[in-house]
């Protein structure tokens, strides 16, 4: 019997939505290892109000650590107070999102606590009293399981592969002391657009690619993604070519991603791209090339000329998505 | 500036994955193995680090079996002074471990910067950097795409969804690249004649215990056979209708 502890992220003081699929996740194994659920929430005073809400998704307790400052994410200070809550608590496993505060904060936490860690993963499990964990590696290629063999084991979870459920726990809310080291400081963090989605968390992703011949036809591309409210992601060709920001690059030197649906838009499908986006629940090509690989994974595919395509599915989706 | 790149020999990202016969590794048959592409940002800002202070020096680090060698090499032929190989007959899964033996390396080293790519591309971990930076109490910033330093302290960019944050530290540091932070030279026919007379350290890694374990790698499945819905823009209405009632992601 051991508990778990999920680490939740917050931006302006408001929980992101990975920590709602972070604590779920955490329940979900809890279950399995018969123990609790502690969501530890980390931020500037007032924060804890934010945390109230975790109960719903099977938080036992809310630890919260409020520090003038946790506002901006304080590498240090957050790995070293999650490191002090485990200490103190006797959990079994410690559970973060994978995004990019949480590709950062879990190595330092797993080597603070001298704990093995499991990064990325799309399932964590408890097996023969072990917590055991499914992987993507080389971007998706292949499916690693692995088996975490000490008492507490730190897993980073991969955004979009745990949907909340309700769960109805109670979700006290308790403080938690702050532990303020700061060997880096987050001075400012620049926001982009308005409203611009990232990549690797939004639950649809339209993706450009060389087919779009120029940097100046990605409209066509922003334009459907707004019509399905969806990031926009780009090939690696064209990011190396200079079109678009690395930001926006899917594969295995991008980003990899597991939208609920996935529209490739004049890309080919080169064995890196596929990896980088093969987990999707569904994939729509538009290639003009019908031997194209992109089109051996999806599960639609229009063959064609992308820039007749293209803004006739903008229309439609538009209108789709108003009714 | 003495500065120490960490980095690793990874299989090429062209490379088609078959699983080896004991069904827990890749099968290295045919692969062709090449310096891990996030950690060509990391030897190029060291490159260009240690030129604009004038002097100093590179070291390129790598943990893994003798095959690495030739990963060292690479980074040399880029323009790194001297190589140091800990030997491990192959990278343990652990994160950890490997970061325990690169921090005993690193520790009184007397490096002013120590630089890593932001994750390897076989096992994608991005751990290596901030658990060393952990191990050695060293201020650290991950997947950097911008960086400045100036008389000691430093300036790093790093890239969240929707956003960028900007991060202050002091060296000495640990810093992982992005992509994005430089653009890594070619290295020139002189520089791989120069590499092959640079010098390489050989020793065992000390490794701390491996307690990551797989216990199984396979393919992913297979996904469902898709199909062509039509041709031209005439076939969109058919694509909508099959992604609202079939696929039920509208």
């Amino acid at each position: 019997m051991a508990d778990v502890l999920a680490v939740t992220e917050q931006r302006g003081g408001a929980l992101r939505k990975t920590s709602h699929e972070v604590v779920w996740a955490a329940r979900q194994l809890a279950d399995a290892m018969g123990g609790k659920v502690d969501a530890l929430v980390l931020g500037a005073p007032g924060v804890g109000a934010a945390g109230a809400a975790l109960g719903e998704v099977g938080a036992d307790r809310v630890l919260v650590a409020e520090s003038a400052t946790f506002g901006k994410y304080a590498p240090d200070g957050y790995a070293a107070t999650a490191a002090a809550v485990v200490k103190a608590g006797g959990y079994g496993a410690v559970l973060v999102a994978a995004t990019a505060t949480g590709k950062d904060l879990a190595p330092r936490l797993a080597a603070a606590l001298d704990a093995p860690l499991a990064t990325d993963v799309t399932a964590v499990a408890f097996a023969g009293g072990k917590v055991t964990a499914t992987r993507p590696v080389y971007a998706g290629k292949a499916i690693q399981q692995l088996t975490l063999d000490a008492p507490v084991a730190v897993v980073s979870v991969r955004p979009n592969t745990y949907a909340p459920g309700k769960a109805g726990k109670a979700g006290a809310v308790e403080k938690v002391q702050p532990v303020e080291i700061a060997r880096v400081v987050v001075r400012e963090v620049k926001a982009a657009a308005q409203g611009k989605l990232d990549v690797a968390e939004a639950s649809v992703v339209v993706s450009g690619g060389r087919g779009l011949k120029g940097p100046e036809h990605f409209a066509l591309i922003e334009n459907l993604a707004k019509a399905f409210g969806a990031a926009v992601g780009a090939s690696r060709a064209v990011v190396d070519a200079g079109w678009r920001p690395h930001a926006e690059q899917v594969g295995q030197t991008g980003k990899t991603v597991s939208p609920q649906l996935y529209v490739a838009v004049g890309i080919s499908g080169a064995i890196q791209h596929l990896a980088g986006m093969k987990t999707a629940k569904v994939i729509v090509a538009i290639n003009k090339d019908k031997d194209a690989p992109i089109f051996q994974v999806a599960d639609y595919g229009i063959v064609g000329d992308l820039f007749e395509i293209v803004p006739r599915l903008t229309e439609e989706i538009a209108k789709a998505r108003a009714g | 500036m003495k500065i120490a790149v960490c980095i690793k020999r990874t299989p090429d990202t062209e490379t088609r994955v078959r699983i080896a016969a004991d069904g827990v590794a890749l099968d290295e048959t045919g692969v062709k193995f090449i310096l891990n592409p996030y950690d060509e940002f990391a030897v190029e800002e060291a490159l260009q680090r240690r030129d604009k202070a004038g002097g100093g020096e590179v070291v390129a680090i790598a943990l893994g079996p003798d095959a690495a060698q030739e990963t060292i090499r690479a980074a040399l032929a880029m323009g790194a002074d001297r190589g140091i190989l800990l030997q491990a007959d192959k990278v343990p899964t652990d994160a950890l471990a490997v970061a325990k033996a690169l921090a005993a390396e690193l520790k009184d080293g007397g490096y002013d910067l120590v630089l890593f790519g932001k994750m390897a591309v076989d096992d994608c971990n991005h751990a290596a950097g901030p658990m060393v930076a952990e191990l050695l109490g060293l201020p650290c910033v991950t997947a950097i795409s911008k960086l400045e330093l100036e008389g000691g302290k430093g300036v790093a960019e790093r890239e969240i969804e929707g956003g960028v944050e900007v991060v202050e530290f002091a060296l000495p540091a640990v810093l992982t690249a992005e992509k994005g932070l430089n653009t890594p030279r070619y290295p020139a026919l002189k520089g791989i004649m120069a590499a092959k007379k640079k010098p390489i350290e050989t020793r065992p890694a000390a490794l701390g215990a491996a307690r990551v374990v797989v216990s199984a790698l396979a393919l992913p499945p297979e996904r469902k056979a898709g199909r062509i819905v039509g041709e031209g823009p005439d076939s969109v209405p058919e694509l909508v209708r099959l992604l609202r009632t079939e696929a039920k992601v509208l």
